[in-house]
């Protein structure tokens, strides 16, 4: 009936790539060199050590996890971050007065998070890109799942962001959720080297699987199948958006 | 046609608290309308449900002859709302949240129309300051600034010159003037009774969710204002039992100075001035001074809102 507002989605994604492009230092730079650490510090302390049951070395095989997790924890933070902001600055009511649908806002918000999802690991990737040997046997898979993931946390953060009264909140499901699920699926180690009770747990985690599906794309190695695991994968960034279309659509916490 | 015409509408919030109760009102297009009424009454809720910001209990709204619930997306492209809460994005510049704001309209970039908003708005010197650097004056310019980006048909404006220095408030009330001549009906609420008698044409009162009057300016001025005659002795004044019953009619108020009476029509349609002075001079003498006031809207306004039920009778009586 009512027409699309191609404009208006393109401005609201605009704004939201320029925001965090405003803020690089915070929201590009710290990021990729955060994961940069950790992977010396763990060259460091593994060695040359083989991961367990596969034919990399621990190096490389940590390269692709850890640029999984800036991409999840990147894109989690660009969504419920840009939300808090709005709500507590005021200016989301420009959001809900303004000729969009649903559809476009949450369209906006999430292919930005994929924008800032992306950019901070290449920043990571292009770095190591004289140290580590990324033949990338399959780029497709890669790409496919480092977006789904990037999607699947933007929209996290945006029905974070629309939950949270206040930064703390925020922070908060960051801290008690974000960042228990992604360290724990699987960028540090292979779940073979778990006890049983920490390998249900961790295949119960979907950031398993996509951590999983991404190294297998960057490496050729992983635990799971990621044609198998693609399914679990694609239900689960579906059902991830049509969550935020329809509480958007509502005006969940957002509409007195 | 009508700007807007608001049936029946209401508003429960959580906790059971009603903000605003059957409230049915017509603003005709083109007109330069104000809703008025205390703290709390319910105008921003009324404005924030029209903005979409505050979904209703009940009622409807038409905008132009559409149904704003089921059309919000034809009638949002038409109306433009001036938010009471200031809200501002830190990062931006006012030329950025300018051109931000009409691309979520759905505008193409239209550089002339935001340059002159931020001329008329005197914000043209501010531009490229990030928001966070204005000052909350300006930062209330910079929310007209962006419920005028795409053209609005209809402007409602929530108290737009709360903080804003007198001379900014002429030339934002002349830009007002200037949109509504050209045709932009011009909806506002503002605790500045006198400006709002000054520009607008039509009134609405509203207390407590309630509307107590809705009518042209005019109208209400000449039906509800009316004149009081006071007489300075140059002493307080306190009245009898004895005053009372010789002066009713005149509900008659004593004061620091002296006496106030109210003035009506006689049978014949004559201001009874005469008979007033008259009584007053045959119990306290002649004044050192006397003259007549007519109410203005704040005298009208206080009186309707200030007795709740006694307002409401003296609406009907006259
Ligand atoms: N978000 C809310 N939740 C609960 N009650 C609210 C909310 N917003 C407003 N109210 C209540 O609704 C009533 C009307 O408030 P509203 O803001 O509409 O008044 P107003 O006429 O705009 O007043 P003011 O002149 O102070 O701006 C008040 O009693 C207020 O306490
Ligand atoms: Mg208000």
């Amino acid at each position: 009936m009512s027409q699309m507002n191609l404009t208006g989605a393109r401005a609201l994604f605009m704004r939201e790539v320029r925001r965090f492009l405003k803020v690089n230092m915070q929201t590009i730079v710290t990021p990729a060199l955060t994961a940069m650490l950790y992977l010396v510090i763990f060259r460091y302390a593994m060695g040359d050590r083989h991961v367990p049951g596969m034919e990399v070395d621990y190096f490389t095989f940590l390269v692709p996890g850890l640029a999984m997790m800036a991409m999840m924890q990147n894109a989690f933070a660009n969504t419920s971050s840009s939300m808090i902001m709005g709500k507590v600055m005021g200016m989301q009511i420009y959001l809900l007065m303004a000729p969009l649908s649903a559809f476009e806002v949450v369209a906006a918000f999430l292919l930005a998070a994929v924008v800032r999802a992306v950019v901070v690991a290449a920043a990571f990737l292009v770095v190591l890109l004289p140290f580590v040997d990324f033949s990338m046997p399959h780029p497709g898979i890669a790409l496919v799942y480092g977006i789904c993931a990037s999607l699947m946390m933007g929209g996290m953060g945006l029905i974070g962001g629309m939950w949270a009264r206040d930064f703390d909140q925020v922070a908060m499901v960051t801290n008690f959720v974000i960042l228990p699920l992604t360290f724990l699926s699987g960028v540090f180690y292979s779940v073979q080297q778990l006890p049983p009770f920490w390998q249900a747990i961790n295949n119960a985690n979907p950031f398993f699987y996509l951590t999983d599906g991404f190294r297998y794309g960057f490496l050729g190695v992983g635990d799971t199948d990621p044609f198998a695991s693609m399914g679990v994968v694609l239900v689960s960034v579906v059902v991830t958006c049509l969550a935020c279309w329809q509480l958007w659509r509502s005006g969940w916490r957002m509409k007195e | 046609m009508y700007a807007l015409e608001i049936n029946g509408l209401g508003k429960v919030y959580e906790k059971g608290n009603r903000a605003l109760n059957d409230v049915s009102l017509r603003v005709p297009q083109g007109s330069f309308f104000a809703l008025l009424g205390p703290n709390g009454a319910g105008k921003s809720t009324m404005i924030n449900i029209l903005a979409d910001i505050v979904r209703p209990s009940e009622g409807r709204v038409t905008l132009l002859g559409h149904d704003l619930f089921s059309e919000r997306n034809w009638c949002k492209r038409r109306m433009g709302v001036v938010p009471q809460e200031i809200a501002f994005d830190p990062f931006f510049t006012p030329h950025e949240v300018l051109r931000f704001t009409a691309g979520l309209f759905g505008c193409r970039p239209d550089e002339a129309w935001l340059d002159e908003l931020l001329e008329r708005l005197e914000l043209t010197r501010h531009a490229g300051k990030k928001a966070r650097q204005l000052s909350g004056g300006m930062r209330r310019r910079l929310l007209v600034a962006q419920a005028l980006v795409h053209r609005p048909e209809l402007v409602i404006l929530d108290e737009p010159t709360a903080g804003v220095d007198v001379e900014l408030r002429r030339r934002l009330w002349d830009f007002m003037r200037e949109l509504n001549a050209g045709g932009t009906t011009i909806l506002l609420t503002t605790h500045y009774l006198d400006e709002a008698e000054e520009l607008c044409d039509h009134v609405a009162i509203i207390d407590r969710g309630q509307l107590l009057t809705a009518q042209p300016m005019r109208t209400l001025m000449r039906e509800i204002a009316s004149s009081w005659l006071w007489l300075n002795y140059g002493r307080p004044v306190t009245l009898t039992d004895e005053d009372q019953v010789a002066l009713a009619g005149f509900e008659p108020r004593g004061s620091e100075e002296g006496v106030c009476l109210k003035l009506g029509q006689s049978q014949d349609g004559q201001s009874t001035f005469h008979q007033a002075y008259q009584a007053a001079v045959a119990r306290f003498g002649p004044p050192m001074d006397a003259g007549v006031r007519r109410e203005d809207l704040e005298d009208v306004f206080l009186r309707l809102t200030g007795h709740g039920s006694q307002a409401q009778g003296s609406g009907v009586k006259s």
